[in-house]
């Protein structure tokens, strides 16, 4: 809602000035708490989603450690079950999604010239909430009796079909929690949906047209809209499991004449654009990284962007390929077959255009570009298997089989956390400014690369040659030994790269090369500003003359048309830190002051979903929890006075 | 609070304000919600196996007319933005809790209607009828039920001399919301009472 002027000294503007000043010192724990600054919101959002990546990652390691053996013993099927669930939910829900949120909070008001996001308290609270919902749905697997080696987490895998998810086939909690945990998300990510959609349509700096964007910041235009429109979807579907499992509703009961499908159609129609809603960020990473180290424009600009709109558009229309065999005859299917084909194109005319962007560029193999070649490669190999699947008589082979597992982990994996990683390499000097060491940079890459064939390739071949899906364990005779064995230990090489990362990470944090703000000869504008970027961003805010922009306020074409720097007043020089101290804290820039609100307006979240599944008379009290923060946010002052 | 009207007249690159591309987008997406729900209802509809079925239960003079009240809210909302954009916040008053009251006559006329309802036997987990039914009005409902706490809210507000000419926006967003929830209502009207198989 809109904010609204109150008469001044009202009795609450008073009240929240003293918690404010705490708030107000910067570095105290307190100042991260209550931040509303965009690049503070996007660490946060990517040291949870890490932690979460860690906590997917163990789940799948003792996964792989059940899978490595025929007849194993090491996981009993009930727990087997509940990891499995758990992984994918978490990699998809609590690694993927907020890792490219971090990555367009820290980038999106950079890449455009601006100083904050649209709405910078918003942009706090759909991160308290996303963090509020991870954490509600971990709690899962506390419902147990976990002393016993008991787990209370969801266990009916990340897709929760219908009717398993119904309360006569899952009775335990673990499914209440997963689905009240998943509405938390879905009502945060929308929230920083809207937020990106305005902030990218809105607060463009001078100049900057949307055809001179960066791709990054259409990507996230197109994630944006992606995420207003299909998050509804599950929610809607959410609500009415809630409805079915809490209050004994009949959306999914076919003894009342439901319809389970209903649950499968309402799922994938958000889960389709949902693959896109994963892999678009990552596609804009690399399309940074790439023309960056290969010191050429992106090949094909237009294409690039119109094949992300195409994509956008393309991906409501191919939900039911992911239910070819239920059985909703041939019409149906051959024309989810031939749209599934069609997506294909413009995901296509991408990776040629990254080709053509690296095809005679002075390329330097460093550990961003590495990634980035890693993340086309790895995409290509999984959207490949994934055209197979549009074809319909060979899905039904492929259905519910190892096959299905590792094309998702190529492209998820190989494509989503690919680029993902290669853009914390990217983008770590702009925030730290330092740079990442770069001998572990490279052993990191190839230990990944080596892993994550040496894990899902041989999945290929397993789920060829029969083997199911979610399965806890199998029979040492149907010739899967070799070929699970392989993976096992792939995913011990995937988890070495990983540690190899963060000692990286966190070497670099305290003795890594310093960076200055443009280690790499970048073309965006976040490269113009000091690293770590001051609070206010830009101390005047930039005028825009083409794409690449700060290429260009670095580099001319001479008259035989080789590029040559443009000698005095060059950009770089035109922002070094030294004249920042004048500006030390953005003289007479108004920047919004901190505020608890979001994170009082988030803690009800939970709270009301405890009430639902335990006891009713919380309900209401989440709900004051909601209500109260929700007015302190629109009665408080937007920016303190002076 | 003047600098935080100062930088909400920052230009945009749109030259539309944040907030209100914020109500639009916000708006383009509930339609997603109440497609979702309303196309449940139409998937469900007449599959029940067991009664009370709508025709059983349907009082459509009554709801007909609690939707003419729902419809009239919305012409005294237009009053009500209206009186702000000529600086009348006299009339501002009258008008927002003319609007909030007739929200909450819709709403005690929703709540007489599932008693009612359920009297004669309906609950969530009676048929398919029941679930789609009640959950998609409820959900309505509850829709409304914010939009008259806005309303309320802003009442008050403006009753502590809040709400000058220059704020007319915060009004016409709570305008644009409760609009769109009328305008939802009329769908729901028509495709759930109306139009029967």
């Amino acid at each position: 809602m809109a904010s609204i002027a109150v008469p001044k000294r009202s009795p609450l503007s008073e009240a929240l000035k003293g918690v404010r000043h705490a708030a107000a010192d910067y570095g105290s724990i307190w100042s991260w708490i209550a931040t509303v600054d965009h690049k503070r919101i996007g660490i946060l959002y990517g040291v949870s989603a890490f932690a979460f990546f860690i906590l997917g990652g163990v789940e799948a390691l003792l996964l792989r450690v059940q899978l490595a053996q025929p007849d194993s013993g090491f996981l009993g099927p009930d727990t087997y079950n509940r990891l499995f669930t758990m992984h994918g939910t978490t990699m998809i829900f609590l690694v993927v999604m907020p890792m490219s949120s971090a990555f367009f909070n820290l980038l999106v008001p950079l890449m455009i010239g601006a100083r904050d996001v649209a709405f910078p308290r918003l942009n706090a609270f759909s991160f308290w909430l996303f963090l509020a919902g991870a954490i509600f749905l971990n709690a899962s697997f506390f419902t147990g009796d976990i002393l016993n080696g008991e787990l209370g987490a969801p266990d009916a895998g990340w897709f929760g079909y219908a009717p398993l998810n119904l309360r006569e086939f899952t009775p335990g909690h673990g499914l209440d929690f997963w689905m009240l945990g998943l509405q938390m998300f879905g009502l945060a990510s929308l929230a920083g949906g809207f937020n990106f959609v305005v902030t990218i349509l809105n607060m463009r700096a001078p100049g900057m047209t949307l055809f001179r964007m960066p791709v990054f910041v259409w990507m996230t235009l197109i994630t944006s809209f992606l995420i207003i429109f299909a998050m509804p979807i599950i929610s809607v579907a959410l609500f009415e499991l809630t409805f079915d499992r809490l209050f004994d509703a009949n959306f999914f009961n076919a003894e009342a004449g439901g319809n389970p499908l209903l649950w499968q159609h309402m799922f994938w129609l958000f889960g389709h654009p949902e693959v896109y809603i994963l892999i678009l960020p990552a596609f804009g990473i690399i399309s940074a990284i790439l023309p960056t180290f290969s010191r050429k424009p992106l090949f094909g600009y237009a294409f690039v962007v119109f094949s992300g709109i195409a994509i956008g558009f393309m991906s409501w229309g191919v939900w039911v390929h992911h239910m070819l065999t239920t059985g909703l005859g041939t019409v149906a299917n051959s024309a989810f077959g031939v749209t599934t084909i069609l997506i294909a194109v413009p995901t296509g005319v991408k990776v040629f255009n990254w080709m053509a962007t690296l095809w005679g560029g002075s390329i330097r193999f460093r550990p961003p570009l590495l990634f980035a070649v890693g993340t086309v490669a790895m995409f290509t190999l999984g959207g490949l298997s994934g055209v197979l699947h549009s074809m319909v008589p060979s899905d039904f082979q492929q259905q519910d089989s190892y096959f299905v597992v590792a094309h998702l982990h190529y492209v998820l994996f190989g494509g989503a956390i690919f680029g993902l990683f290669g853009g914390i390499y990217y983008w770590f000097p702009k925030f730290t400014g330092r740079l990442m060491n770069e001998k572990l940079g490279h052993v990191n890459f190839w230990l990944m690369l080596v892993g994550l064939n040496l894990t899902f390739f041989p999945m290929q071949i397993s789920g060829l040659l029969g083997m199911p899906r979610r399965i806890y364990t199998y029979d040492s005779e149907l010739g899967w030994n070799l070929w699970n064995l392989m993976s096992s230990v792939g995913a011990f090489f995937i988890a070495a790269s990983v540690l190899v990362f963060l000692i990286n990470f966190f070497f670099s944090l305290r003795r890594g090369e310093e960076s200055g703000p443009d280690p790499w000869d970048a073309r965006t504008l976040e490269w113009s500003i000091p690293s770590p970027p001051p609070e206010y961003n830009f101390k005047e805010i930039p005028t825009v003359t083409s794409r690449d922009a700060f290429w260009h306020q670095k580099y001319r074409e001479d008259e035989t048309g080789r590029i040559v720097p443009v000698v005095s007043g060059s950009a770089a020089d035109a922002e070094t830190p030294e004249d920042e101290t004048e500006g030390e804290h953005g003289h007479g820039i108004h920047l919004p002051s901190p505020s608890y609100m979001p994170l009082i307006a988030a803690s009800g979240f939970p709270v009301v979903a405890t009430g639902l599944i335990y006891d009713f008379a919380l309900v209401p009290v989440g709900f004051a929890l909601i209500l109260i923060g929700f007015f302190g946010w629109v009665l408080e002052p937007a920016t303190e006075e002076e | 609070m003047a600098q935080a009207a100062a930088t909400d007249h920052l230009e945009t690159s749109t030259g539309l304000d944040n907030r209100k591309l914020l109500m639009w987008l916000f708006l383009a997406s509930d339609c997603l919600f109440f497609g979702s729900f309303i196309a449940a209802y139409l998937l469900y509809r007449g599959r029940s196996v067991v009664g009370p079925y709508p025709e059983d239960l349907f009082d459509i003079p009554f709801t007909s007319v609690s939707a003419f009240i729902l419809l009239m809210s919305s012409v005294t909302m237009v009053l009500a933005l209206a009186a702000i954009q000529r600086g009348n916040v006299r009339n501002l008053r009258i008008w927002l809790f003319t609007t909030a009251m007739l929200g909450t006559l819709f709403i005690a006329g929703q709540v007489f209607e599932f008693t009612e309802f359920n009297h004669e036997g309906l609950s969530l987990s009676t048929n398919l009828f029941g679930t789609t039914f009640l959950v998609l009005t409820g959900f309505h409902g509850a829709h409304v039920t914010v939009g008259v706490l806005i309303l309320l809210s802003l009442f008050v507000v403006s009753m502590r001399g809040g709400i000058q000419q220059k704020d007319s926006l915060a009004i016409e967003l709570a305008g644009l919301y409760w609009h769109f929830v009328d305008i939802v209502w009329i769908v729901i009207f028509t495709l759930v009472y109306l139009i029967q198989p």
